[in-house]
């Protein structure tokens, strides 16, 4: 078996070339410090982005993009199809689950301060990676087309209206007329299942390149007890040691996926109605929460301006600075941590916590 | 160039000529524009008392709003500022006295050529249809007291029927009827009960219409409005069956229909009351102590034997929808997808409808059809209930399994892991 195992891995070292893959796994190290547990939430979140490919796949075979046939097909794979359910149904939490994971990875990497330099380029293809992972949300959502989703699509696109100048044009875009029509609801799949599994590979894969060419990131506080001496230098190699524990991570989102999905099936709610009036308490998925519940607190005019508008341009220059943090924050890239940021990024958790909290309980 | 100079003269001097033009046709428009002088408004509306009152209403009136004035029902003239505007010889009319107020009202509203200019739509046929009425017939035998067309529709603030504020607005005209038909001392002497409005206030068409349905029946859905009059024994199933279009085909058709008329019983009232109308309860058919046709059937009669069959029916019937309907909110709230079942389940709910309308048949096997068909349909839905619970269960124990697998491999590679770091 080992002989075997060797003459496969010569056998692709001959072909690939540019060193050995076992000597690349053997020098690649992971930092052990007490932030480390950190480290392992990239790997979760790329884990359930595994599982949502291959259970779309799944779903593809029976989902029918139309307004005609799009509620019954995931009525049928929830019903009828053999697994179907479960497929369905770790497909919708995994999905939500990702969103928490990939949230909890962004404000880990940034209350690390692991964007300083020279990884800008990391954390700028990783926001890129964030906003992806969003509109994954928010165009499948739509897809199963039900009550609850197609209102929410209305209300959701309805908002991409108010951009200014070019808003109509976005709108008749996203949805391909100038209502939510079966019409969308094909545009949206082809988002789901083409565009956005297309540029989120790219971004994974230059990702997950600058990930491999300049490892990871040593917050600044350890980084200076290692260079004053008090702590010492420690890590693990990341093959096997590093990658048995994120297996075992992903055993653990495993369990926890097929426990969600047993215990509590994604609803399919009832066909969506165009023509029918929308249901009381209509509200975003829970990851848009805190821009909704925004916006129901801004007055209708704020200075004879749209408050709709003042709150887009307020959440995208908001967006803006976030994804441009490494080059405001350059400083900590030569050692020195400004508590500005540091302060930024509480406020930014904060509001989102309480504004998400503020709108699921009011 | 001195060309150029008479041509902006002469511009200058149309400019001047078109603004003079404009100016007075605004003036026009304005004289146009100002309301009509009315002097019965501007004297009447000084006065104190039942001589200011009318002035003040009649703003909020319906004929107001379509243009008409004080001088069109009174006649007079109301471009005369003095008193002589209230002369007979400008065909001033006065205030009719009750006996003429039909007549009055009707000097237009009967007349078809004259209505159209105002409202096309609307019947003209009130007068003639009123003097029918008991209303009407007693009014010309000189019964002052007797509802006239101001007494429903108010006058001097007359509101059209559609106006919700309006005293014969489908959900005001109970309390309108009840002004004196509720009034035990004003209805002394014609020897009809009081309590019709009590009554009524109790039934499921005034709970229905106090729900917003304005289509639910009021006193004059089944008495007619300018026309009314109690329904006699021999109309009260035409005029249920207005509404209630199939219970009556069936009743008419059943044995109950020709024997009900032969003892002279009022049809649809013998069971259903008149003004009480209570929500039906499917007790009232059977054998049970509280079922209606117990009254005149006993043990032994066929009709006994009718209303066992098809009291225990419903019964059936209801406990089997019952069950299903627990079994798939069992189901439901533990995430199982049943929607089929549902729909399946909702047609059993359309044959209970259905057999409680064919109960008025008072045929057995007519109401056994329908009940068992519901009762197969909600044995189905039962069915894929208990299925879906099954399945239910089969996950749970599924995941108890994968749940197990799941540890172990962890526990597998927390051990690898000690072992692996031990060792270096």
């Amino acid at each position: 078996m080992a002989g075997l195992k060797r003459r496969f891995v010569d056998w692709l070292d001959e072909r690939l070339g540019g060193g050995s893959i076992e000597e690349f796994l053997r020098h690649k190290k992971v930092p052990i410090h007490r932030h480390t547990i950190w480290y392992y939430f990239g790997g979760m979140a790329l884990f359930l982005f595994v599982i949502q490919v291959l259970t779309g796949i799944l779903l593809l075979m029976y989902y029918r993009p139309t307004a005609s046939g799009a509620f019954e097909s995931v009525q049928f794979i929830m019903t009828q199809v053999k697994f179907g359910w479960l497929i369905r149904s770790i497909h919708s939490w995994s999905a939500n689950l990702m969103i928490l994971i990939v949230f909890i990875h962004m404000f880990s990497v940034y209350f690390l301060k692991a964007y300083r330099k020279p990884r800008e380029l990391t954390w700028v293809s990783g926001m890129l990676l964030f906003f992806i992972v969003l509109a994954f949300g928010f165009s499948g959502y739509l897809l199963p087309w039900n009550t609850l989703a197609f209102f929410a699509t209305k209300v959701g696109t309805d908002m991409a209206g108010f951009v200014p100048f070019i808003g109509k044009w976005i709108l008749v875009f996203l949805r391909g007329g100038n209502e939510v029509t079966g019409a969308t609801l094909t545009r949206f799949f082809g988002f789901h299942v083409a565009v956005l599994p297309g540029l989120a590979t790219l971004l994974l894969a230059l990702h997950l390149l600058l990930v491999q060419r300049l490892g990871m990131s040593v917050p600044p506080g350890v980084e200076k007890k290692i260079k004053e001496g008090q702590e010492p230098e420690r890590s693990m190699p990341f093959f096997p040691n590093f990658l048995l524990r994120d297996i075992m991570g992903w055993y653990g989102a495993l369990g926890v996926l097929g426990a969600l999905a047993a215990i509590f099936p994604w609803e399919l709610g009832t066909k969506a109605n165009p023509f029918g009036s929308a249901p009381a308490g209509i509200h975003p998925e829970w990851y848009f929460l805190f821009m909704y519940q925004t916006l129901k607190y801004l007055p209708a005019k704020i200075f004879f301006i749209n408050s709709e508008l003042l709150g887009l341009m307020g959440f995208g220059i908001a967006g803006a600075i976030w994804v441009l943090v490494p080059f405001l924050d350059y400083k900590t890239g030569f050692g020195k941590v400004t508590r500005f940021f540091t302060g930024l990024g509480i406020f930014a958790l904060g509001y989102i916590i309480v504004m998400s909290v503020l709108a699921l309980v009011g | 160039m001195r060309i150029m100079k008479r041509s902006s003269n002469i511009n200058r001097r149309a400019r001047g000529c078109v603004i003079i033009v404009a100016v007075m046709l605004w003036a026009l428009n304005a004289v146009a524009a100002a309301p009509p002088k009315d002097s019965c408004i501007a004297c009447h509306s000084t006065l104190p008392g039942q001589y200011g009152q009318p002035a003040k209403l009649f703003s909020a009136d319906i004929h107001h709003q379509v243009g008409l004035s004080c001088a069109d029902c009174h006649g007079g003239d109301r471009n005369d500022d003095s008193m002589n505007a209230m002369s007979p010889s400008k065909g001033f009319r006065g205030a009719p006295t009750k006996a003429q107020i039909p007549e009055f009202c009707g000097r237009c509203h009967s007349d078809p050529s004259y209505m159209r200019k105002f409202n096309p739509g609307l019947r003209t046929d009130q007068v003639s249809e009123y003097l029918t009425s008991v209303h009407g017939k007693r009014l010309k035998q000189g019964d002052s007291k007797v509802a006239v067309c101001v007494d429903c529709h108010s006058v001097h603030n007359i509101r059209a029927p559609s106006d919700p504020r309006a005293p014969v607005y489908p959900t005001n005209v109970a309390e309108t009827c009840a002004r004196c038909h509720a009034d035990a001392n004003y209805m002394k002497g014609y020897r009809i009960p009081t309590n019709q409005y009590a009554l009524y206030k109790k039934s499921v068409h005034a709970a229905v219409l106090a729900g917003g349905d304005t289509s639910a029946p009021t006193c004059s859905t089944c008495h007619g409005n300018h026309g009314a009059t109690p329904p006699g024994v021999s109309s009260v199933a035409n005029v249920c069956g207005t509404c209630h279009a199939m219970n009556e085909q069936l009743f008419e058709k059943s044995p109950h229909g020709a024997a009900f008329a032969k003892m002279g019983l009022p049809g649809c009232v013998q069971c259903h009351s008149n003004h009480e109308i209570v929500k039906p309860a499917d007790s009232w058919v059977g054998t049970d102590p509280k079922s209606l046709c117990l009254t005149c059937h006993v043990k032994g009669d066929n009709g006994y034997a009718a209303a066992q069959a098809i009291g225990g029916g419903l019964d059936k019937l209801k406990a089997a929808y019952h069950d299903a309907d627990a079994v798939l909110d069992t189901a439901e709230r533990s995430g199982m997808e049943v929607s089929s079942a549902r729909v399946e389940l909702s047609s059993a709910h359309s044959d209970l409808i259905k057999a409680r309308v064919a109960v008025h048949s008072f045929n057995a096997a007519d109401v056994l059809k329908i009940t068992n068909q519901g009762v197969d349909t909600s044995h189905k839905a039962y069915e894929a209930g208990i299925a879906a619970l099954h399945e239910r269960n089969y996950r749970r124990k599924g995941l108890a399994i994968a749940l197990i697998a799941i540890v172990i491999a962890i526990s597998g590679l927390y051990f690898k892991i000690r072992q692996m770091e031990r060792s270096t």
